[in-house]
């Protein structure tokens, strides 16, 4: 069984635009008839990542692939990169700016969360070139 | 009863099948076929966009007419607080309670009386600290059924209580029966509605076996009548109907009035379908999970802008501001402890079957999705709507779906024509969005 392959461009500095591609991404697993937890955690990983985007990269890519057993995704992004990963993953550590935190994001939970709802996650990031998060949700 | 009834239907003389409701239905629910609108029943949510919105009004909510109240012996209306904002210049609503027994009605008992016993229900069910968080309100139909359709995970987030309009409905004839004596079945209890999705809930309701209300009429069917009684003055006076609702039940009218009741500030109220819409797909991507309570109204300004009613919801919401300025806050309470059982819905609101879903196996979806897919590259995005879906997206679905054929997209079907003529007139033939402009500068 082939894959569908999804693509969304996330653009930056901009919130209102934030968690359009995952409003999409759910229309499409429901479609597809996921079950309704798989579609939730898939949605709240890629909102996660597009607040993350918006906030810290000037936006970036999501490249979704869908196969009955598994929803991988790459959140893609050109932005400053992470220098300490492990340090990045602790909850309500954060390095969002004053004026992104006044509404109400950058709390230091969006790769906590990201972990907390998928089943694979893993961060390929280089300081001044970008971020790169592979994710699976598997269908069990 | 049957599963699809739908109090929003169509008067085919009057369609001219335009493409106004397809574009304006939340859940994409309607089709052109043959020249007129086709609503397709699993989808329709009775919110009424369609009929707001039709501009050769041949779309309409099937409701009772006042001359079906007399197969009752003893007929009870139920007014919606919103009936009571459609006045102008009254200090409270008692005029309105007196005028509504001349229609034919033996008493009138006020949805807004009920509506503070549901307030103080829900407070104590909120106390109890064990609903799912964000708790969705479940007195708009409209949106209990949005819900059911586009979100039936959300579903389980329902507050698990009657809407203010069912309890009511049960007082009344409770009361009628201890008072006259007579069955159940000889009294007739009738809705003064503001909308649709209401008519639709008695006849069809979800969470309960059997409606406590036995018919409806629209306000904006007897507020005329109404309002030419009150003109007659006292002549007609009724000397023991008095107001018996404060603040909180006439709030209920309007957005906000519902979470104003149950007294948190830790909640939200939002009114019109596209920001109902908004709201739910933020509680799915869990957004608003640390909000304890959540208002929501299909229509704009909350029931006062129900399709039914008169008055502009602005202007209602204004009078009714007016109209319970010096009114005290409640009138009604529960006299007993914790939650009476019929408070409660009987039955938690069962998802229908998947609408969402393009397939029964993930793996034939797949298929379906890909030549949605395909579709989508070759058609123009335009969503004209003239192929009788509202979307090229919802056109390529009803491809998929076996409901549609690739050439009712007349763009896509001209270009095809332009491919295979090998005329002069071949720039013709190329739909005008896509041609060069020569006509104007």
């Amino acid at each position: 069984m082939d894959s569908i392959k999804l693509h969304y461009d996330v653009s930056g500095n901009d919130f209102t635009c934030a968690g359009e591609a995952s409003g999409k991404i759910k229309r499409e697993l429901k479609g597809l008839g996921f079950p309704n937890d798989i579609i939730r955690n898939v949605a709240i990983a890629v909102y996660e990542g597009e607040i993350n985007m918006v906030i810290h990269a000037g936006g970036g890519v999501i490249d979704v692939e869908i196969t009955p057993e598994c929803i991988s995704l790459d959140l893609i992004d050109e932005g400053p990169g992470i220098p300490d990963i492990s340090l990045a993953m602790k909850e309500g550590f954060s390095t969002a700016p004053e004026n992104v935190r006044q509404l109400g994001f950058g709390a230091g939970m969006g790769l906590p969360n990201i972990k907390k709802y998928t089943d694979e996650m893993v961060i390929d990031s280089e300081v001044g070139v970008g971020t790169t998060i592979h994710l699976k949700v598997f269908v069990k | 009863m049957d599963a699809f009834f739908h109090s929003v239907r169509l008067d085919k003389d009057k369609c001219k099948g335009c493409t106004n409701c397809i574009k304006r239905c939340p859940t994409q629910a309607i089709r052109v076929r043959s020249g007129k609108a086709h609503i397709i029943k699993e989808l329709c949510i009775d919110c009424g966009e369609c009929i707001r919105v039709c501009p050769h009004h041949a779309k309409y909510a099937s409701r009772d007419s006042l001359s079906q109240i007399v197969q009752y012996k003893y007929r009870i209306a139920l007014p919606a607080p919103a009936l009571y904002a459609q006045f102008n210049n009254l200090e409270d609503a008692t005029p309105i309670l007196r005028a509504i027994p001349l229609l034919g009605f033996d008493a009138v008992f006020e949805v807004a009386a009920a509506a503070e016993l549901i307030s103080e229900a829900t407070r104590r069910l909120m106390k109890e600290n064990k609903l799912k968080k964000p708790v969705i309100s479940s007195a708009c139909p409209a949106v209990v059924r949005l819900i059911r359709v586009c979100f039936p995970d959300l579903l389980e987030n329902l507050l698990p209580i009657n809407p203010p309009v069912e309890e009511a409905a049960r007082l009344a004839r409770e009361y009628a029966m201890k008072e006259t004596g007579l069955r159940a079945s000889e009294i007739g209890v009738f809705f003064i509605s503001p909308c649709p999705a209401k008519i639709t809930s008695f006849k069809n309701p979800l969470g309960m076996q059997k409606s406590n209300v036995d018919g409806a009429v629209g306000i904006n069917d007897i507020y005329p009548v109404l309002l030419k009684i009150m003109e007659k003055g006292d002549k007609y006076d009724i000397p023991d109907a008095e107001q018996n609702s404060g603040i909180i039940g006439m709030s209920w009218a309007t957005s906000g009035g519902e979470v104003s009741g149950i007294l948190n500030e830790n909640s939200l109220a939002a009114d019109g379908i596209e920001n109902c819409m908004n709201i739910l797909e933020e509680i799915e991507t869990g957004t608003l999970d640390s909000v304890d309570f959540i208002e929501l109204n299909a229509c704009q300004g909350g029931c006062v802008g129900g399709c039914l009613t008169s008055e502009n919801p602005y202007i209602a919401k204004s009078r009714l501001i007016k109209l319970r300025k010096y009114a005290p806050v409640s009138r009604n309470n529960i006299k007993v402890e914790g939650i009476p059982a019929h408070f409660l819905k009987e039955s938690p609101i069962e998802p229908c079957d998947d609408v969402m879903k393009l397939a029964d196996s993930v793996s034939e979806a797949m298929t379906r999705m890909k030549r949605m897919n395909e579709l989508l590259e070759v058609f123009p995005g335009l969503d004209c709507g003239t192929c009788g879906a509202p979307t090229c997206r919802a056109l390529a679905e009803d491809i998929v779906r076996g409901f549609a054929h690739e050439d009712d997209c007349v763009f896509r079907m001209k270009q095809n024509l332009a491919q295979l003529e090998n005329s002069d007139d071949f720039e013709s033939l190329i739909p005008a969005p896509f041609r060069e402009n020569t006509e104007q500068n």
